[in-house]
């Protein structure tokens, strides 16, 4: 016989899920607020982002290499990923050697210390964007002005930064604007509907469920809702402000795309919803009345520390036990 | 200033507050043990391996402390050494026992044991065991996947990328039993360790009857039962179409070495006997051997095996001497 | 559309030989037939080297309640009693027969007529039932005397008929369904009769919408008999799965059985088992069995005798193709790989699948990207991607914590694993380790109390 018998248990049928693919159907998710960032900002955010997608795969392939001395994994696409998400969460003003350095923390401190791919406590992305907001936070706050091109990189001021100063009120932003990405802001955060369209895509992918980024975002808006109730008799307000604090800042992409990273937020779906709330609770504390106008990263941060927490004693609906 | 104060009177107070809370926590669920355990313990050589079959060093202690004999009791790696100097402390009688080393009971290599399909699944000796036979013909031989490996916490064994089989390194084994314990086949033997790591054993565990042992290994026990007959110390026994070399009784001698016509038993540390006088040699051992065959005439599948046995011997013995 | 209410996978069904009609397959020559054929003791053998025997003569009697009895399925001479390889190389006995002609035992009805009153007491039938040794036919092989046996204190509400047939590939109980309709029909209100339950329910997946037609057609004319569509999903033909999308009521956990909820779930060959048994006399001696594979050259549905070799119907379906192949024996999701083709068919034996090429091997894995698509896949509300941890480090403890003994082994974590790691070989190690364990502390505790 021409035959070489196989023997394995059961079962002996795969479905077609890979890492690779579904690190594939995240970039592809993403490439439409890319796409918006750079008919907004100009051609450095294209510029940026391949800087930062390439730092980080290299830096990965070094430390897997010389490190680790194991196989390579660079192409399961992991670390384009995070090069993609940590150039969305920079300013499209920023300077060359400051995405390295973001590249770097966000690799070899925030994913591969721990072991690379699956093992990291903490999302890579956020890892390194909260180092460079507090090593260089001049360069991490000034954003450039929406016009497509950077002219005038030290003039923006994020609608969150705009409202929180007291510079507007939530109900005087331009709420088109705000869809479609005409604000200054960090290059990736500043399209909400390319963002939702991309969170369509994973939906009908099923890489991610509706869970957590749900739960963040209409906790946001409860609590803003709640707020705006306690502030007194505001009109408009009370559907505004919750509006404007769902689209401003990186709310969208952190529920969407940084929340949802798999190795860094809740197993269950039970599980997820708790961290969702907290998320939503932690970033409008932050927004309301932390220093910061953004809190978004950190509460993503914070919540991911909780997350071996909640998988211990968050556990899934088992099959026939008693309600 | 006032922020100054403040701050650290605040810290005083909550480090003050810390330790009470501390000291009667601790008061409260204080546990009385016989300080001879830790002392004990310190004995022990700390590996917690649980060759000892306790959960580790510290109920090890517990027990040589509270029990009144300790005979039962041993730690095979710290040895007669480390059990004496413990039972030396605690006014007891120490625990004789030999001392003793993992020996892998298969013979199977790549070389001799063809692969007949291919194991696909999680590489775990456990996992394959459960599902099937194994990767060869033959049902009770090594996996490979090195179970035992990662059960050894010495680092004694190894696997052989050449043959595919566990070697135990014997000078680093400290007959813990672990591999034992993990080997599904049971394969793994504590056995008598000689001087100068030497050794005769059966590296075979095949209960098949000899026809299937020979298609499936060729250093395969077949249970012919030469060796039984020319051991002069009555230390090998033939049951299931498997023989046994009792190393209680074993003298190394290493007769049987040569009489093995599969080459199932191993020898190790020592040279084999010159085959020349072999002829000679072997002709006071066919004598008994006619006796009991007129004794025992029953044996008709035996007397019907012989013949293959040696036809493929012969066949076998030149490569064998090549390859050494 | 009812299914059942968490996790489940989809895998693309593959029913090649759906259209293929059963063809009754040639004699073997000789046949071997094990003794153990179910779950449970090994059956004793009656006969010796040498003994002439009849089709459907017993030649091993049930060596206790949970066991079985083993009819010859070849009429012939017994050539030996003795231990020889299963599918999966391991050695156990076997009653080999060599074939002459094919006379049959008296007593047993051997025409087609259907046969559709049955007057007998509950407790006759199941004596008949358990007189033809008949045992789960879906591949779990629980002996159904057993199964239909209602303990002290329970009470039977509903009879499921398990017409899903979930697997990939196979289609023996969907051919059972579409050729034996009427038996089906007639062996579910015997059932009905012997557990003194008013209603059936037959659960038909989806993708079977010819059975479902046929069936409801059929039911007309059978009181209390339901045919139900099922939503297409694995494992809806698992015991609890099933009960679950029909009867909206949830098994508990191990010690759980079926019955706690007043369910009885009997497959549908089985059930046609059961109508030959009670009606016609006559044992299970023969049964039909799925040949499919993509690399086959002629996907078929067998009825095969018991004993008959593996190869021979490989041989029959075209042959094994060329290169890398994996003979199942069942379907791809829950069935055995084998290594020995020469061994026989048995009560079990659904199908047998090969899997050729790629597809005969497993992707090399990486590493676990916590994406939780195991816990969302999987049918009992555990979490694969931990407990399957836990039995890598061997943590036995807290492995029962985590209620490993709840898996059905169904493969749907595995399945669906991205990262292509072999969660369920893992896991069924750490089941069988702490069901062990348990056993053992149970068996401690007995002989205080």
């Amino acid at each position: 016989m021409a035959n070489q018998l196989f023997v394995a248990p059961s079962p002996h049928v795969h479905s077609a899920e890979s890492t690779t693919k579904i690190m594939r159907d995240v970039v592809i998710a993403l490439l439409p607020a890319l796409v918006v960032s750079t008919l907004v900002f100009g051609w450095s955010v294209l510029a940026v982002t391949v800087l930062s997608v390439v730092c980080c795969v290299v830096f990965e392939y070094l430390i897997q290499r010389f490190l680790f001395r194991g196989s390579c994994t660079v192409g399961n696409l992991s670390a384009v990923v995070t090069g993609v998400l940590l150039a969305f969460n920079l300013p499209a003003s920023i300077p060359w050697w400051i995405v390295v350095i973001g590249a770097f923390v966000a690799i070899a401190i925030g994913k591969m210390t721990f072991g690379g791919l699956g093992k990291n406590p903490f999302n890579p992305a956020l890892v390194g964007r909260v180092f460079l907001l507090i090593a260089y936070p001049s360069y991490m706050t000034s954003f450039p002005q929406p016009t497509g091109a950077v002219a005038d990189a030290f003039s923006g001021a994020t609608p969150l930064a705009a409202v929180k100063f007291g510079a507007v009120s939530a109900t005087a932003v331009d709420y088109q604007d705000m869809l479609f990405g005409s604000i200054p802001g960090s290059m990736g955060e500043v399209a909400a509907l390319a963002l939702l369209a991309g969170f369509v895509y994973l939906l009908w992918r099923r890489v991610i469920t509706w869970h957590i980024p749900v739960t963040i975002l209409g906790t946001m808006a409860v609590f803003a809702f709640l707020v705006a109730l306690g502030r007194g008799p505001g009109g408009a307000m009370l559907y505004e402000f919750p509006a404007f604090h769902v689209l401003a800042g990186g709310a969208i992409l952190g529920a969407v795309y940084m929340a949802t990273d798999y190795s860094t937020s809740p197993m269950t779906i039970r599980g997820g919803v708790i961290y969702g709330i907290g998320i939503g609770v932690i970033t409008m504390c932050i927004r309301l009345w932390g220093s910061y106008p953004e809190g978004m990263s950190f509460a993503i941060l914070l919540m991911n520390a909780t997350v071996p927490l909640i998988n211990r004693y968050v556990k899934p609906k088992r099959f026939g036990a008693k309600k | 200033m006032e922020i100054l104060i403040y701050t650290i009177l605040t810290l005083c107070v909550l480090g003050v507050l810390a330790a009470v809370i501390l000291y009667v926590v601790a008061q409260k669920f204080r546990v009385e043990e016989d300080p001879r355990i830790d002392e004990v313990e310190k004995m022990l050589p700390g590996a917690n391996c649980g060759g000892c079959g306790f959960a580790g060093c510290r109920a090890m202690a517990d027990a040589l402390v509270k029990r009144e004999d300790i005979s039962e009791l041993y730690c095979p790696v710290g040895g007669a050494d480390t059990m004496k100097r413990c039972a030396d402390y605690l006014g007891k009688s120490a625990p004789q026992k030999e001392a003793q080393t993992a020996t892998v009971r298969c013979g199977g290599s790549c070389a001799k044991r063809p692969r007949t399909n291919r194991f696909d699944g999680a590489k775990s000796c456990a996992i394959a065991a459960s599902l099937y036979a194994g990767e060869t013909g033959c049902a009770y031989g090594c996996l490979g996947f090195g179970d035992c490996v990662k059960a050894c916490q010495f680092g004694a064994l190894s696997m052989d990328p050449e043959t595919g089989l566990p070697v135990v390194d014997p000078d680093k084994c400290t007959a813990c039993g672990a591999c034992v314990k993990a080997c599904p086949k049971g394969i793994i033997e504590l056995r008598k360790r000689w001087p100068k790591n030497r050794a005769v054993y059966v590296s075979c565990v095949s209960k098949d009857k000899g026809a299937v042992v020979m298609k499936a290994c060729k250093a395969g026990c077949i249970g012919c039962g030469k060796c039984e007959k020319v051991c002069a110390f009555g230390a090998i026994t033939v049951e299931n179409n498997l023989a046994y070399i009792d190393p209680r009784k074993c003298k190394l001698c290493r007769k049987c070495v040569n009489e093995c016509p599969t080459g199932a038993i191993r020898l190790v540390g020592m040279d084999p006997l010159p085959r020349e006088p072999k002829q000679p040699a072997a002709k006071p051992a066919a004598a008994p051997a006619a006796t009991t065959a007129e004794k025992g005439p029953a044996a008709g599948v035996a007397t019907a095996v012989k013949p293959v046995a040696e036809d493929t011997a012969t066949k076998t013995r030149p490569s064998e001497q090549k390859s050494e | 559309m009812k299914t059942f209410p968490i996790g489940g996978v989809h895998p693309s069904d593959n029913k090649l030989s759906r259209g293929a009609a059963v063809e009754r397959f040639a004699l073997p020559d000789v046949a071997q037939v094990p003794l153990s054929q179910h779950i449970g003791a090994p059956a004793v053998a009656k006969v010796a080297k040498g003994d002439k025997v009849l089709v459907g003569q017993l030649i091993a009697e049930a060596a206790s309640f949970m066991s079985a009895n083993i009819h010859a399925p070849v009429s012939g001479t017994v050539t030996a009693v003795d231990m020889q390889p299963n599918g999966q190389g391991v050695r156990q006995m076997m009653i080999t027969i060599k074939r002459e002609g094919d006379d049959w035992a008296p007593g047993i009805d051997l025409s087609n007529d259907l046969v559709r009153e049955c007057n007998l007491t509950p407790a006759e039938i199941l004596d008949r039932i358990k007189a033809a040794g008949v045992v789960g036919m879906g591949g779990a092989t629980f002996p159904t005397h057993v199964k239909l046996s209602i303990p002290a204190g329970k009470k039977a509400e509903y009879l499921i008929i398990n017409g899903v047939e979930c697997e990939p590939y196979l289609t023996s109980d969907h051919r059972t369904m579409l050729e034996k309709g009427e038996e089906l029909m007639v062996g579910a209100t015997i059932l009905m009769r012997l557990l003194g339950v008013k209603r059936a329910h037959i659960g038909i997946e989806n993708n079977k919408p010819d059975a479902i037609a046929f069936l409801r057609e059929l039911s007309k004319h059978y009181a209390g008999v339901e045919v139900v569509p099922l939503k297409v999903r694995y494992p809806q033909g698992g015991e609890k799965q099933l009960i679950a999308a029909i009867t909206g009521r949830q098994v508990p956990p191990p010690p759980g059985l079926p019955i706690d909820v007043g369910a009885v779930v009997c497959n549908a060959s089985t059930t046609v088992a059961v109508y030959e048994a009670v009606q016609k006399r006559k044992p299970l001696v023969e049964r039909i069995v799925t040949v499919t594979g993509r690399g086959m050259k002629k996907p078929s549905n067998f009825l095969v005798r018991m004993g008959t070799p593996v190869a021979s119907l490989l041989e029959a379906a075209g042959g094994l193709p060329d290169g890398d192949v994996k003979v199942l024996n069942g379907g791809p999701m829950m069935g055995r790989a084998m290594v020995n083709l020469a061994s026989p068919v048995t009560k079990g034996c659904s199908g047998i699948t090969v899997l050729n090429g790629v597809g005969a091997r497993r992707a090399p894995e990486s590493a676990c990207i916590k994406c939780a698509k195991c816990v969302q896949a999987c049918p009992m509300g555990l979490e694969p991607y931990l407990i399957s941890k836990l039995a890598r480090k061997q943590m036995w403890e807290r492995l029962e914590n985590e209620e490993v003994t709840s898996c059905i082994e169904c493969g749907c974590c595995q399945f669906t694993c991205p990262a292509d790691l072999p969660l369920l070989d893992y896991i069924r190690q750490g089941k069988q380790r702490v069901m062990g364990i348990i056993r053992a502390r149970a068996a401690a505790n007995a002989p205080r109390k």
